[in-house]
C-alpha cells in the first residue's frame, strides 16, 4: 500500500483504493455474502422476518437433496457440462495445433481471424444459427428428408442432444484460445527433434506436446466447463421442458416459485460446484489463478 | 546559478542492507562533482537521495543549505537525468523539453520559445516537432539534458548517462556535458564506474565502495595520492608489492617486498614494522639501460608486449602481488630494443612509489 | 499414398469441416432473413425478400430494447473502465503477501457463471437497498465481472510501463497527480480504449446475467432470446444481418488501423536508424 502512496501521490492512490474497495465489497463480496446468508434462512412473508421464525436452517439445501428431480438435474447438468468440455477439447486440439504448429505466415493469420470473427457474434445468435438447424423444419431434417434418410422430421429441440450441440458450438473458441496460446510457446524444434528420434505421432503429441499444453488445456476446460454448467441461453433456446437445466431449475424458484431463498440455495451449490471443479483442475494441471485469468 | 549540495552523516538502510553508511561532504555550487564508484557501491542511492525519491534513514540532505527532509522530488531544485534518459515516447521533442514548464503552468508560446532556445543550445535547432523515436542515441542524451535544463534547476543530477552510448560519442559528449556546465554554472552531480569519465570532466571526485566514500579529491590527488588500496587499484592501473616497512626516513619509508626493498613516499605516516604494500603506476615504470640506475629497481623476464601504437605494454613475470606491468611511450625504437632483451631491469623514482596501508583492492 | 500425406488429406479435410462448422450456421441464419418465407429458414427459397427488415424497423418493441441495451452498455463503459483502472493500479502497487488472495477476490467475478452473479446482485440490492430489477440493476451486475476483464486488460499494459517516466516527470516539477494524466493515463489509452469497447461489447450481448436482473424491461438481447422462444419470424435473422454486418465492419476498420500503425512504426524506426 505504501508503495501505491508513494508511486501515485495520495490523491489517485485514496481514488484507486477507494474505487477498487467499492467495488470489491458492494459488487462483488457482500453481494455473495448476502447470497449464502440468503440460502440458509426460510423464505417468510416481509412481517415474519426478523421474527422468531427467521432462523438459519439447512432446509434449502435439504430440498435440493430430496426433490430427485431436481437432485437428477443437478447431476445431469455436471455429467452434460463435462461432455460437453471433452467433446470441445477433441474438437478443438488439432485445429489449435495446426494453428499453432503447422499453419505459418499468412494462412495461419487468416486462419486466426477466422475463428476470432465468430467470437465476436452474440452468443444468443450463435445458438440461435443451430436452433435454426436443429428445428422441425430446420436445414437438418429438410436435408434428411430430402435425401430420403427419415420420413418425418425429428424433434432434435427438446433434447439433451440439441443442447450440448449448441453449448460445443457456444464455447468452443473459449476452448480454441487457450489451447493455441499454450501450443503457440512450444518450440518447434522440439518436436523435429521427437521426430527425428524415431518418436510416432501419438507418441510425439503424449510426450512432447501435451504436456507443453498442459496450462492452455486446464484454461480451455474451466472455461468451457464453467459457461457450460452455468449457462441459462443455451438451454432456455434449445432445450424444452425434458431437457431442463439446472440454471432454469433456480431461474424458476426466482420468478416462478417466488421462493428466492430456496433459489439461492440452488445457486450456492452450482457455484460451490463451479469453485471444486476449477480447484480440481488446478490441481491436477498444477496451474495457478495468474494462468488461468489471462 | 547552482548551489551547494551538502550530505551530513548519511546513512541509508534497507532492512538489514546498509546502501549508503554516514557519508558527509560539502560539493560547492556551480562544481562538477563525481561519484565513482564499482556497481552495487551506493552511488545510485546517493543520486536518489539527492533528488529526493528516497529519504535519508540518518543523517541530512542540504541543498543551497536548506534542509530537504519532507520535500518531494517535484519540489527540489534538482533534475535527473535518468540511465535510459527516460523521454516521453508519446510527446514531440519540444513537449519534452518544455514539460517542466509546463508542469510549472507556463503559457504554450513561451514554452515552445524556451524549448527552441535549449535546442539551440544543444545543436539540434529544427528538431522541435520531431518524434522521439526519430533521434539517434546521442541526439535523446542532448534531449535529456535541455530538458532537465528547462527548468533551470540548481542541482544536475546524471546517473551514468552515457553508458548507452559508443566510444566515440561517448568521448564528444564528455566536453560537451563539461562546455554545457561552464556555460550554465548549474551545480553538476555526475554518478559512474567509468574511471576515464570521471577523471576527465569532473572538478572533484568521490570514490565510493560500500556504501562508504572513501577519497574526495581533485582527479590529479585520486591519481597521484589515493587513499587506500581500493583507491589506488580502482582508479587507473597499478603495481602493488606487498611488505612491510623497515625505516622512516622524513616524508619517506622504506618497504622490504618479496623483490627487495623499496623507497616510496609515506602518505599515511605509517609506523615501522606496519604491513603495507607498495603501489607504482605502470607509466611511472621505466627500462634501465645498462649501467643506469633508478631509486628503486627490480630484474625480470618479460612475459609478453602488447602493442597499444602510442604505448607498448610489458608484462613482467611475477615480480608484484599480480603480474607488474610497465606502460612504454613508443619512439618507434622501443619495440625492437625489448624484445632483444630475455632479462629487463626495471626502475622507477622514490616520488613514484606510494607506500599504504594494506587493505581492500578493487580487484577483489 | 504415403502415410504422411495421408495424414495431411485429413487434417485438410478435418479443417475444412471445421470451419463449415464454424461458419455455416451464420450463412444460413443470414440466408434466412432474405427468404421470403413466413418461418425462419433458407430451404426451400421462396424469393428474395426485404421485408423482414421493414418488419424489425417498424418494431417498437425492439427499439426500446435497442435503445435500452446501450443505454446499459454506456453505464457499463463507465462504471468497468475506471474500476478496472483502480483495480489495477491497487495490484500493480501490491507487493505484499495478500496479493495472491486480493487477486483471487478482484478475478473471481469471471470465474463465477453469470446467472449467479445476477442472482447475488438482485438480492443483495432488494435486501439493503430495497432497489429492485431494471436498468440500474442491470449495470450494476454487468459492471462486477466486466469489470474485472477491464482490469486485467489494463494491468497487462501497465505492467510494460517504464516507471522511470514517472519519476522523471515528478523530477522536473510535476505533481503526482498532473503526471498521472499527463504521462500514465496516455501511455495507458490503447488499453482503456480496448476495455471500453470490451465492456460494452459484452454488455450489449449478455444474457445469462442481465435475465435475472432486468425486471419488467427487456434489452436486445432478450428480446431476440424471448422471439426465439416464443413467436418466432424471420426479423430476428434480420437483427443477425446486421449485427454481424457490424462485426465485420469493426473487424475491417480494427485491421486496417492496425496495420497502418504497423507502418507509422516501421517509418519511425526507418528514420532513426
Amino acid at each position: 500500500m505504501a508503495e501505491l502512496f508513494r508511486r501515485t501521490g495520495p490523491l489517485i492512490a485514496w481514488m484507486a483504493l477507494l474505487t477498487t474497495l467499492l467495488w470489491v465489497a458492494f459488487m462483488i463480496v457482500l453481494p455473495q455474502v448476502m447470497m449464502v446468508d440468503f440460502s440458509f434462512r426460510p423464505s417468510l412473508p416481509p412481517s415474519k422476518i426478523g421474527g422468531p421464525e427467521d432462523v438459519y436452517t439447512l432446509k434449502n439445501y435439504a430440498t435440493l437433496w430430496a426433490n430427485t428431480i431436481h437432485r437428477g438435474i443437478f447431476f445431469k447438468t455436471i455429467w452434460s457440462s463435462m461432455l460437453v468440455t471433452v467433446l470441445a477439447l477433441a474438437v478443438c486440439y488439432p485445429i489449435a495445433y495446426h494453428l499453432a504448429q503447422v499453419a505459418r505466415g499468412q494462412a495461419a493469420a487468416l486462419l486466426i481471424v477466422a475463428l476470432i470473427v465468430p467470437f465476436w457474434v452474440n452468443e444468443i445468435l450463435r445458438t440461435f444459427a443451430w436452433f435454426l438447424i436443429l428445428s422441425r423444419n430446420g436445414i437438418f431434417n429438410s436435408a434428411l428428408v430430402g435425401l430420403g434418410l427419415i420420413d418425418r422430421p425429428i424433434q432434435f429441440i427438446d433434447g439433451n442432444i440439441g443442447v450440448m450441440i449448441g453449448m460445443v458450438y457456444a464455447y468452443i473458441l473459449f476452448m480454441v484460445f487457450p489451447l493455441y496460446n499454450a501450443m503457440e510457446s512450444l518450440d518447434r524444434h522440439q518436436i523435429e527433434a521427437a521426430r527425428d528420434l524415431g518418436a510416432s505421432t501419438w507418441r510425439i503429441h503424449w510426450r512432447v506436446v501435451i504436456p507443453h499444453a498442459k496450462p492452455g488445456i486446464a484454461v480451455g476446460c474451466i472455461m468451457t466447463f464453467m459457461l457450460s454448467a452455468g449457462t441459462i441461453a443455451v438451454p432456455r433456446l434449445l432445450g424444452g421442458p425434458r431437457s431442463r437445466w439446472f440454471t432454469e431449475v433456480i431461474y424458476s424458484w426466482f420468478f416462478d416459485g417466488g421462493d428466492w431463498n430456496q433459489g439461492a440455495a440452488y445457486a450456492f451449490a452450482l457455484l460451490i460446484l463451479c469453485i471444486v471443479f476449477i480447484l480440481v483442475m488446478m490441481r491436477l494441471f498444477r496451474v495457478s489463478l495468474q494462468d488461468i485469468a489471462k | 546559478m547552482g548551489q551547494s549540495v551538502e550530505l551530513d552523516n548519511v546513512t541509508m538502510r534497507f532492512g538489514d542492507f546498509v546502501a549508503v553508511r554516514n557519508v558527509s561532504l560539502k560539493i560547492g555550487a556551480g562544481e562538477f562533482f563525481s561519484f565513482l564508484g564499482p556497481s552495487g557501491c551506493g552511488k545510485t542511492t546517493i543520486l536518489r537521495l539527492i533528488s529526493g525519491f528516497m529519504e535519508p534513514t540518518e543523517g541530512a540532505v542540504r541543498i543551497g543549505s536548506k534542509d530537504m527532509r519532507g520535500i518531494g522530488p517535484n519540489r527540489r531544485p534538482t533534475a535527473l537525468i535518468f540511465q535510459n534518459l527516460a523521454l516521453f515516447p508519446l510527446m514531440k521533442v519540444w513537449e519534452n523539453i518544455a514539460f517542466g514548464l509546463e508542469a510549472r503552468g507556463v503559457g504554450k508560446a513561451q514554452r515552445r520559445r524556451r524549448a527552441e532556445e535549449l535546442l539551440d543550445l544543444i545543436a539540434l535547432p529544427g528538431y522541435a516537432d520531431k518524434a522521439v523515436s526519430e533521434l539517434s542515441g546521442g541526439q535523446r542524451q542532448r534531449v535529456a539534458i535541455a530538458r532537465a535544463l528547462a527548468v533551470e534547476p540548481a542541482v544536475l543530477l546524471l546517473d551514468e548517462p552515457l553508458s548507452a552510448l559508443d566510444l566515440k560519442l561517448r568521448q564528444h559528449m564528455r566536453s560537451e556535458l563539461r562546455a554545457i556546465q561552464r556555460k550554465t554554472g548549474v551545480t553538476f552531480i555526475y554518478i559512474t564506474h567509468d574511471q576515464g569519465e570521471a577523471l576527465t570532466m569532473s572538478d572533484r571526485i568521490g570514490v565510493m565502495s560500500q556504501g562508504e566514500v572513501l577519497q574526495i579529491g581533485q582527479p590529479a590527488d585520486i591519481y597521484d595520492a589515493p587513499q587506500n588500496a581500493f583507491v589506488a587499484t580502482f582508479v587507473g592501473e597499478s603495481n602493488l608489492f606487498p611488505g612491510t616497512i623497515s625505516r622512516i626516513e622524513g616524508k619517506e619509508a622504506l618497504i622490504e617486498t618479496a623483490v627487495g626493498p623499496m623507497r616510496g613516499r609515506n602518505l599515511h605516516a605509517l609506523p615501522v614494522g606496519t604491513p603495507a604494500i607498495a603501489l607504482v603506476r605502470p607509466e611511472r615504470m621505466r627500462v634501465l639501460d645498462a649501467g643506469e640506475a633508478a631509486d628503486n629497481m627490480l630484474e625480470s623476464a618479460p612475459q609478453r608486449f602488447d602493442f597499444e601504437g602510442a604505448f607498448i605494454n610489458v608484462l613482467l613475470d611475477g615480480a608484484g602481488e599480480r603480474e607488474t606491468i610497465l606502460h612504454l611511450t613508443n619512439d618507434g625504437r622501443t619495440q625492437a630494443r625489448l624484445q632483444a632483451a630475455t632479462l629487463l631491469r626495471v626502475g622507477f623514482d622514490t616520488d613514484a612509489t606510494m607506500i599504504l596501508p594494506q587493505g581492500q583492492t578493487a580487484h577483489g | 499414398m504415403t502415410s504422411s500425406s495421408l495424414l495431411r488429406s485429413f487434417i485438410y479435410l478435418y479443417l475444412v469441416l471445421f470451419f463449415a462448422y464454424l461458419f455455416l450456421p451464420l450463412v444460413f441464419m443470414m440466408a434466412a432473413a432474405f427468404n421470403d418465407s413466413r418461418f425462419p429458414t433458407m430451404l426451400p427459397w421462396q424469393g428474395f425478400t426485404l421485408r423482414w427488415f421493414q418488419e424489425l424497423f417498424a418494431d417498437q418493441l425492439m427499439g426500446r430494447a435497442v435503445w435500452n441495451s446501450i443505454l446499459i452498455g454506456l453505464g457499463v463503459v463507465a462504471l468497468s473502465v475506471p474500476i478496472g483502472l483502480a483495480g489495477a493500479l491497487v495490484l500493480y502497487n501490491l507487493q505484499s503477501r495478500a496479493r495472491t488472495l486480493i487477486y483471487g477476490i478482484m478475478v473471481s467475478p469471471i470465474l463465477t457463471p453469470g446467472v449467479i452473479i445476477g442472482i447475488s446482485t438482485l438480492i443483495f440490492w432488494r435486501q439493503y437497498f430495497g432497489v429492485g430489477g431494471g436498468l440500474m440493476l442491470a449495470v450494476v451486475a454487468q459492471t462486477t465481472f466486466i469489470a474485472a476483464f477491464a482490469m486485467l486488460l489494463i494491468l497487462a499494459r501497465l505492467q510494460r510501463f517504464d516507471r522511470t517516466l514517472e519519476e522523471a516527470a515528478l523530477d522536473l516539477g510535476a505533481s503526482h497527480t498532473w503526471t498521472f494524466w499527463r504521462i500514465t493515463v496516455p501511455f495507458l489509452r490503447p488499453a482503456l480504449l480496448a476495455a471500453a469497447l470490451m465492456a460494452f461489447l459484452q454488455s450489449f450481448e449478455n444474457y445469462n446475467t442481465t435475465l435475472f436482473v432486468i425486471g419488467t424491461e427487456t434489452t436486445m438481447t432478450l428480446n431476440i432470446a424471448s422471439r426465439v422462444r416464443l413467436g418466432l419470424t424471420p426479423a430476428v435473422n434480420a437483427i443477425a444481418v446486421i449485427l454481424i454486418a457490424l462485426t465485420i465492419l469493426g473487424a475491417i476498420i480494427y485491421e486496417l488501423m492496425r496495420r497502418a500503425e504497423v507502418r507509422r512504426r516501421a517509418l519511425a524506426a526507418e528514420a532513426a536508424a
